[in-house]
């Protein structure tokens, strides 16, 4: 029973891996004070799915989908099962992005609130509008 | 039976909106209130050409849209609703008149707004009066609702604040509590919500079901101020008078007890009621209801709290005439919508005249009046006499037929109820007129002179007056229409 | 030309957004305009694709002439094309009733301004015209991070720490709904949501498949603020510029009920997301929940944007609850309720705008006397007010009795009586505010107390209270159409098997 589930978890170790990661992120976003460890908590999150796509795109033995010789390849037939999949990577091209840019909002915001109260602890920043 | 199509009825809901832009723009007080004339008139007027068709036993029909399925937004003009819109409609050309004497006899602010209100109220009430379904009814009843808010509390301090605040609390809080969910739970049950003269039950439903929502139709109402939802009637009582005039004699609490009857007679039908024996219930509500309001206005002081008192017991009359299921106790009920709309305003116009000319409010400092202002507390006269049903007014014919209907639906307590309730009627109305005619030198708290309210004021409640007179010897028009409505 | 709308409602205002951000640094006065004719030709787009739509029919459109699955697809049905013409009309009216508030509150930042506003709207439309769920991430996101940048130009003191935790929690929302979409990918292999929907019947019991549903609904639930999840909501709306949030407050939380709806209907079936999954009886309870504390929460407090804003909690909660109902009547009212709420709220926040800009806020203390100070402003109030109360004839009434109707239906009584409650405590929230300003003296800033008889109008500028008197009797003309809306365009989307 518990080789069965240790082997579950090996045969999948590239979801426990971001499913981990996730929770790290998660942690960090929820648990830190200062909004800079929560940003960096924030891409964490962001990357652990990115690996995720990643990961799944991943056969075993396979290799780049690059088929030579493009359009004449109709010579040999191609295996489809020697391939990555390309399509879960190029997705990721699109999400790496928008995480580069959430990061950009997100700092463009912590300088903000850094200009505002001199300060990026979150509770020190509460205190401050309580006062008011 | 005809039905002809027609945009008539939806005119006649219009043509007070109409105005109100104009009465918006305006700023000369003139140009303000013969719009108001205006619009009254032609209201009436397009109420009234409706009048042979309908008599003819015709139905005029118009729908505005289908909002769901087997339910749309319409009109159906029949004789129940064209009874009361006469009544409404009639009465909103008089109460015009009252009401620019009274508003400028005592400056009030806010005039335009004042009777841009009204104008709105009025179209609800007409709305209300043609609507051919419990959704359409549902519509009007609460833009009325909206509409008489800022009409209740003209005066903007504390108390028209927080007897707002209980107007909106009973009204608004029963009609989304109370008659949506019993509304929707209809519809899901039926599929439909159009009156008909045998209802929307097929008459399967348990019998529980049908007597909780029966409950939750006739009290939801709140407007007719059934116990113990009454207690808004006094509170609104700080409008002025001619609000406390039309929309709290005729308009807002007659709408209470038409959606009343309309639920009796339209939704639920005679017949399953009989058959259930339900009618007693709302019956034995209605008759507490009369005795309770009658003795309660008894200890009361204030003028236009007696009143509200007795505008409490006599809605309750007209609920358990229906109620008593019989025709002629139906004839009785509908009939009394008119018989009393005429009392009523009659004495809220003398209320409000006395107000005007005195500045008093309480029955206690009207010792004597009578010598003063004898033309309008010989109208307080002929007013309380319809109220208590007494020849010759009006009020005398629809507690006759009230009577007859307790006989003929073998319901003897009822009957005592009505005698005795007269009796209270009586007890509450005659001494303050006897005060204001008979007293010494001494308890006279007037000086012997004839110094009327201004003819605005006074012309209105004549005509009224004598109007609650001519009821008693040509009631056949009310009649006709309410003998056409019950189908005998 | 009418055979590209799907493509044009979108890609309009996307090229507008670099064109308007290129124009300000010409001349500022060119980017209204450009915005505005972006956002109209969106518009008649969408109302073009609606008419087409109308009594069945649907519009498939290739972008690029990539067939599906390879490439992305559009797909209009009656549901998006509804959801459009309300986002983009709605966008199109704020546009044009914000331009003073615009240009008074940031002079110097109009430009970015309307650059973030139509990129943000493209975003709106995009998540609603896509027919491909990983498409729908991207133009999320887009439609997000303008949305951020929109807030954080508000409240200079509270505004950006606003943004930031709805920042943290929007990117929470849009990542999970991310990691759904890959659980779907990793079954089915493919992204189209047609496609996936003709794959998955046979996985229905998969775990995974099951995984993927349910973290795409959390993550929709985080971006429509549903409760427990609402905690950014009633910041980062409170603080914003009056333009974004009378734009954002309307469009956000509606589309995202969209999403999850087409999600429900086309992505899954009724069958697996009712039948299958056992989870609508709580999910309805949740509802019920997110009503009443909406309703409790916004009686807390005294500033009339931030009660405007717990009030939109509970009407998220309307609509899952109704959608979740599982039953046609409660789908109907949720659909309707995407646009009769989006009008309704889109009346309230512009009237509150119109506040806003001529008493500098909208706490309590600033509405005093403003029936007389400003009464078409509150007549546009009003019946925004009503309409969310439900009082007939405006739309709000109609939607709220299909959504009650689906609850009686359901047997869901719990479901009734909270949105009979929550009615009941809108007259109570309504009725306060204009208590306050019907009755209460109006005091101007010289502290001066003016009676009732002085009569001293000071309206918001004409701009401003056409737009808002224009939706005002939108919501009675909406409300009217109930019936036409009900049976041309909703009665399509919904599957037979529901009944």
């Amino acid at each position: 029973m518990m080789g069965e589930f240790m082997q579950a978890v090996i045969a999948k170790y590239n979801y426990w891996i971001y499913i981990t990661l996730m929770m790290i992120g998660l942690y960090a976003m929820i648990a830190k004070n200062n909004l800079i460890k929560k940003i960096v908590g924030m891409n964490i999150f962001q990357t652990a799915i990115i690996l995720f796509y990643v990961s799944i795109g991943v056969k075993k033995g396979g290799t780049l989908p690059i088929v030579e010789h493009g359009h004449g390849a109709h010579a040999h037939a191609v295996h489809a099962a020697d391939y990555l999949n390309p399509l879960p990577h190029v997705l990721m091209l699109t999400a790496i992005v928008v995480s580069v840019a959430t990061l950009g909002v997100a700092l463009a915001l912590g300088v903000k609130v850094y200009r505002e109260y001199q300060t990026l602890e979150e509770d020190e920043i509460l205190a401050r509008i309580r006062e008011k | 039976m005809e039905t002809i199509i027609s945009i008539k009825p939806l005119l006649a809901v219009l043509v007070s909106l109409l105005v109100t832009p104009i009465l918006v723009s305006s700023r000369a007080s003139n140009v303000r209130e013969s719009w108001t004339f205006v619009a009254a008139g032609l209201k009436f007027l397009i109420v009234a050409s409706m009048v042979p068709a309908v008599l003819h036993g015709s139905q005029i029909v118009y729908t505005i849209a289908e909002v769901f399925p087997g339910v749309a937004i319409k009109f159906r003009v029949d004789a129940l609703g064209m009874l009361f819109a006469l009544v409404a409609s009639s009465l909103w050309i008089i109460t015009s008149a009252y009401s620019i004497g009274y508003m400028r006899g005592l400056d009030e602010h806010s005039q335009t707004r004042y009777f841009v209100f009204f104008a709105l109220a009025l179209s609800a009430t007409i709305g209300v009066a043609f609507s051919a379904n419990l959704l359409t009814l549902y519509l009007f009843y609460e833009m009325l609702s909206f509409a008489t808010y800022p009409l209740v509390t003209h005066h903007q301090d504390r108390e028209a604040r927080s007897s707002g605040r209980k107007y909106l609390l009973y009204i608004v809080g029963t009609s989304i509590g109370i008659v949506l969910p019993a509304m929707l739970v209809t519809y899901n049950l039926t599929g439909t919500l159009d009156f008909s003269m045998h209802g929307v039950f097929s008459g399967t439903e348990p019998r529980a079901t049908i007597v909780v929502l029966l409950l939750m139709l006739v009290l939801g109402f709140a407007k007719v101020a059934i116990i113990p939802l009454h207690s808004w009637l006094p509170a609104a009582m700080v409008a002025p008078t001619p609000v406390s005039a039309l929309l709290h004699a005729v308009a807002v609490v007659k709408v209470g007890a038409f959606s009343v009857i309309r639920v009796i007679t339209g939704v639920f039908g005679i017949d399953l009621l009989s058959r259930l024996h339900l009618g007693t219930l709302i019956g034995y509500l209605a008759a507490f209801t009369v005795i309770v309001a009658s003795l309660i206005a008894l200890s009361q002081d204030g003028l236009k709290r007696r009143l509200a008192f007795s505008t409490i017991g006599q809605l309750s009359y007209i609920v358990l005439g229906v109620a008593l299921l019989s025709p002629k106790g139906l004839i009785g009920g509908m009939t009394h919508i008119a018989m009393h709309a005429f009392g009523k305003i009659t004495l809220f116009f003398c209320a409000g005249a006395i107000f005007v000319a005195t500045g008093k409010k309480n029955i206690s400092e009207m010792v004597g009046i009578g010598k003063r202002m004898p033309i309008t507390m010989t109208a307080f006269l002929i007013g309380s006499l319809s109220v208590i049903g007494l020849p010759p007014t009006g009020g005398f014919f629809s507690k006759w037929y009230l009577v007859l209907g307790t006989l003929q639906a073998h319901q003897i307590s009822m009957l005592v109820v009505l005698l005795a309730s007269s009796l209270l009627n009586a007890a509450y109305f005659l001494p303050v007129v006897y005060k204001a005619f008979f007293c010494t030198e001494q308890e006279a708290m007037f000086p012997n002179t004839v110094q009327e309210a201004p003819l605005w004021c006074v012309v209105p409640l004549v005509v009224t007056a004598i109007g609650s007179i001519v009821l008693f010897f040509y009631p056949t028009i009310f009649l006709n229409l309410a003998k056409l409505a019950i189908g005998v | 030309m009418s055979a590209h709308y799907p493509t044009l409602l979108v890609t309009v205002p996307l090229l507008s957004a670099f064109v308007i951000s290129a124009a300000g640094w010409v001349n500022k006065r060119w980017c209204f305009p450009i915005a505005v004719a972006a956002l109209g030709v969106s518009a008649y787009s969408c109302v073009g694709l609606l008419l087409k739509v109308a009594d069945g029919g649907v519009v498939h459109y290739r972008l690029g002439g990539w067939p599906p699955p390879w490439g992305i697809a559009y797909y209009v049905d009656q549901l998006n094309a509804l959801v459009l013409c309300v986002v983009s009309l709605a966008a199109l009216i704020n546009l044009i009733a914000a331009k003073k508030s615009i240009e008074r509150e940031f002079p110097e930042k109009t430009a970015p301004f309307y650059t973030l506003y139509v990129l943000f709207v493209t975003g709106m439309l995009g998540i609603t015209v896509t027919g491909d769920a990983f498409n729908l991430y991207v133009l999320l996101e887009i439609g997000s991070l303008t949305g951020y940048g929109l807030i954080a130009m508000g409240d200079k003191a509270r505004a950006p720490l606003s943004t930031l935790n709805y920042l943290y929690m929007g990117t929470i929302g849009a990542c999970f709904y991310l990691l759904g979409v890959g659980y779907l990918y990793i079954v089915t292999g493919s992204l189209n949501m047609a496609d996936i929907a003709h794959l998955l019947p046979p996985l229905y019991h998969s775990k995974a498949v099951l995984t993927a549903f349910i973290i795409c609904l959390v993550g929709v639930w985080v971006k429509m603020a549903f409760f427990p999840l609402h905690g950014w909501l009633p910041n980062a709306y409170t603080f914003a510029p009056s333009a974004a949030s009378s734009l954002i407050a309307p469009l956000m939380t509606k589309v995202m009920i969209y999403v999850m709806i087409r999600l429900i209907l086309t992505v899954f079936t009724p069958q697996f997301a009712f039948g299958t999954l056992l989870v609508s009886k709580p999910i309805v309870w949740l509802a019920v929940a997110a009503i009443v504390m909406g309703a409790l929460l916004a009686l807390k407090e005294r500033d009339v944007k931030r009660m405007l804003t717990y009030i939109i909690i509970a009407e998220v909660g309307y609509m899952v609850g109704g959608a979740w109902l599982g039953n046609r009547a409660g789908m109907t009212g949720a659909i309707l309720h995407i646009a009769n709420d989006a009008l309704m709220t889109l009346c309230v926040f512009l009237a509150v705008g119109c506040i806003v800009y001529k008493t500098k806020g909208a706490r309590f203390e600033d509405i005093q006397g403003l029936f007389r100070k400003m009464p078409f402003t509150m007549a546009g109030f009003v019946v925004g007010a009503l309409s969310i109360i439900g009082v007939p004839p405006t739309c709000g009434f109609f939607s709220k009795w299909y959504l009650i109707s689906g609850a009686i239906q359901a047997g869901q009584y719990g479901f009734m009586v909270a949105l009979l409650f929550s009615s009941l405590v809108s007259v109570v929230l309504f009725f306060r505010i204009f208590e306050i300003a019907y009755y209460e003296p109006f005091q101007d800033h010289h502290g001066e107390t003016h009676t009732h008889h002085a009569s001293l109008m000071d309206e918001a500028p004409l701009g401003m209270v056409v737009p808002l008197l224009i939706v005002a009797a939108g919501l009675v003309v909406m409300g009217l159409y109930t019936g036409g809306i009900v049976s041309h365009v909703i009665r399509f989307v919904i599957p037979k098997g529901l009944v």
